[in-house]
């Protein structure tokens, strides 16, 4: 791991991050990755992933729900108008 | 005076049925223990200032004779369990001024049993952590030593509990974050089958293991609470099926449960040797009461620790990109979306937030996927296995909670690892989903707690509280 990686890492995660906790980062990896490593010694290959995926979504019809619409759009950054204001994105 | 150090569910509903005193006087003595000791010990994150109407309302329920055993009941919830109108932070600094828009269902049940939710309490940020060191908030103290830690991340409630400032108190787990500081502030705390409780509304941290979990000072304080909690819920997509919990159920309790597992193998090295002591001992008296010890072996068990922090991460990344200072919560001005999301999340999260969101990356990133994540999966369902087979043999599976007593304030703090080996006996329960209860056991010669875990097969969480409370009598 170097700093370079940990600079793609945090475009990915979308974090932005100064020298210092760049470098630390490094050794933090490298110390976690090496424990986290062991499960390289685990023999999996008879494991075969079944995940018995079924539609847990709900049916697209209207229902009525507790949220306080009002505690949601008092919280908004930023409105306008009772909506949701971002940056442009084009 | 109400005597809350030695107040139960029971003693409490008893004495509020008979009119000894009123649920407002019953809350009134948890805020006057809150008002001493909160400023020291740091549990409470904010007491609500609706405590005395939820009383009242509590109050009206023994008028009417609707009262149920958790009516009155003056509880504390984690920071990470929504209660519509109140502040819900994570201990981060990114939900500061966050306030739930909705109940979640934990506290949703607890409303309609007209329990009183005094307020908030500390946690290490977003759960990440083993010693509610993380939160944004300060560290919490353990009632036990001040200069130690209460254990995490669900340190707030525990320390609430053990210093009476709450008569029960809810946290929530991912990998011990219930068991641990159980342990650490000589409590009850139980882990429940995985979903048997909605998740609707607790501030997600690994989806596939979080579980919402009581802190009781008996067994039976834990039970009643649990009781209160447990049911499907459509609004969870992982929720069981009350059919297939109680088909389940039927299945794997059995009229006698006395055969106790203990993988030996799993602890020998890196126990404390008063943690070894006393798990022996403590072995050693449910032999003497009848129950049969056997040796098993989890050649599994010894990766779960790891594969958790490969499963964690990856879904803490995933979690936490919902926080990106848009809808919600800290949000830092930018030149464009982009720089609002990296500003947002640099200046919301604390370190180890970071650090977990930047392993849960690595893990997923490609080329890594497979090494890691999809390993790490299989070892799960490896671990599962074993788990399954072993309770085939045994009713249930033993170990220390923790290998080592409460640390001190500051430590481990440096080393990540070091932090993540407090949840080594913890992971394999929440990798399997399976029930787990922590159990005070001893103290140490300086006087800190111990603690003893035992794992039952999925939901058998009752087989574990009828076990705790022979345990209780012995110990």
């Amino acid at each position: 791991m170097e700093i370079k990686d940990i600079d793609n890492l945090a475009e990915l995660a979308r974090i932005d991050m100064d020298t210092e906790e760049k470098a630390s980062l490094v050794s933090d990896f490298d110390n976690i990755l090496s424990y986290i490593d062991v499960i390289q010694g685990a023999n999996v290959d008879d494991v075969e992933l079944d995940f018995n995926n079924y539609n847990a979504w709900r049916e697209d019809v209207g229902q009525s729900r507790d949220f306080d619409r009002d505690l949601i759009i008092d919280q908004f950054p930023d409105k306008q108008d009772d909506f949701l204001k971002v940056k442009k994105i084009l | 005076m109400i005597d809350t150090k030695n107040l139960t569910i029971e003693k409490a509903h008893e004495a509020l049925k008979k009119g000894e005193y009123t649920c407002r006087e019953l809350a009134e003595a948890y805020l006057k223990n809150i008002e001493e000791k909160n400023a020291e010990l740091n549990a409470y994150l904010e007491v609500f200032d609706d405590v005395l109407e939820q009383a009242d309302r509590a109050q009206a329920m023994f008028a009417d004779g609707t009262a149920v055993l958790m009516t009155g009941v003056p509880l504390a919830i984690k920071d990470n369990i929504l209660f519509k109108g109140h502040k819900a932070s994570a201990s981060s600094k990114i939900l500061e001024n966050h306030v739930a828009a909705y109940d979640s269902t934990a506290v949703k049940k607890l409303k309609a049993a007209g329990a009183v939710i005094l307020g908030r309490t500390n946690m290490d940020e977003f759960a990440m952590g083993s010693s509610t060191q993380t939160s944004a908030y300060g560290v919490t103290r353990n009632p036990y030593d001040l200069e130690r830690v209460p254990g995490g991340s669900s340190g707030g409630s525990a320390a609430a509990l053990a210093a009476d400032l709450a008569l029960v108190t809810l946290g929530t787990e991912t990998c011990g974050s219930v068991r641990e500081p159980a342990a650490f502030c000589n409590l009850v705390g139980i882990k429940p089958t995985y979903d048997t409780c909605s998740r609707h509304g607790i501030i997600a941290m690994g989806n596939s293991l979080d579980q919402v979990s009581p802190f009781g000072k008996t067994v039976r304080d834990a039970e009643i609470v649990l009781e209160c909690l447990a049911g499907y819920d459509p609004e969870d997509a992982t929720s069981t099926p009350q059919n297939i919990v109680d088909e389940t159920r039927t299945k794997n309790m059995k009229p006698e449960m006395k055969r106790i597992g203990v993988p030996w193998h799993l602890f020998t090295e890196g126990t404390t040797p008063e943690v070894m002591d006393n798990f022996k001992a403590s072995i050693d008296k449910l032999k003497n009461e009848g129950y049969e010890i056997v040796d098993i072996e989890l050649p599994y068990a010894k990766y779960a620790l790891a594969a958790y922090y490969i499963i964690m991460p990856a879904e803490v990344s995933t979690n936490l990109s919902r926080f990106d200072g848009i809808r919600y919560g800290l949000s830092v001005p930018g030149e464009n979306l982009s720089e609002v999301y990296k500003k947002s999340r640099h200046a919301g999260f604390g370190r180890e937030a970071r650090r977990r969101i930047m392993l849960g990356t690595y893990v997923l990133s490609h080329g890594y996927y497979d090494a890691y994540y999809n390993k790490a999966v299989k070892i799960r369902e490896k671990i599962k296995k074993e788990m399954l087979e072993a309770f085939e043999k045994v009713d249930f599976i033993s170990t220390p909670t923790v290998p080592f007593p409460p640390f001190k304030l500051g430590e481990r703090m440096d080393d990540p690892v070091a932090m993540y080996l407090c949840d080594i006996f913890s992971a394999p329960a929440n990798l399997s989903g399976m029930p787990a209860i922590a159990l005070p056991s001893g103290m140490t010669e300086s006087g800190l707690p111990l603690s003893i875990q035992f794992t039952a097969n999925n939901f058998c969480d009752q087989a574990l509280f009828d076990l705790g409370k022979k345990f209780e009598i012995i110990k």
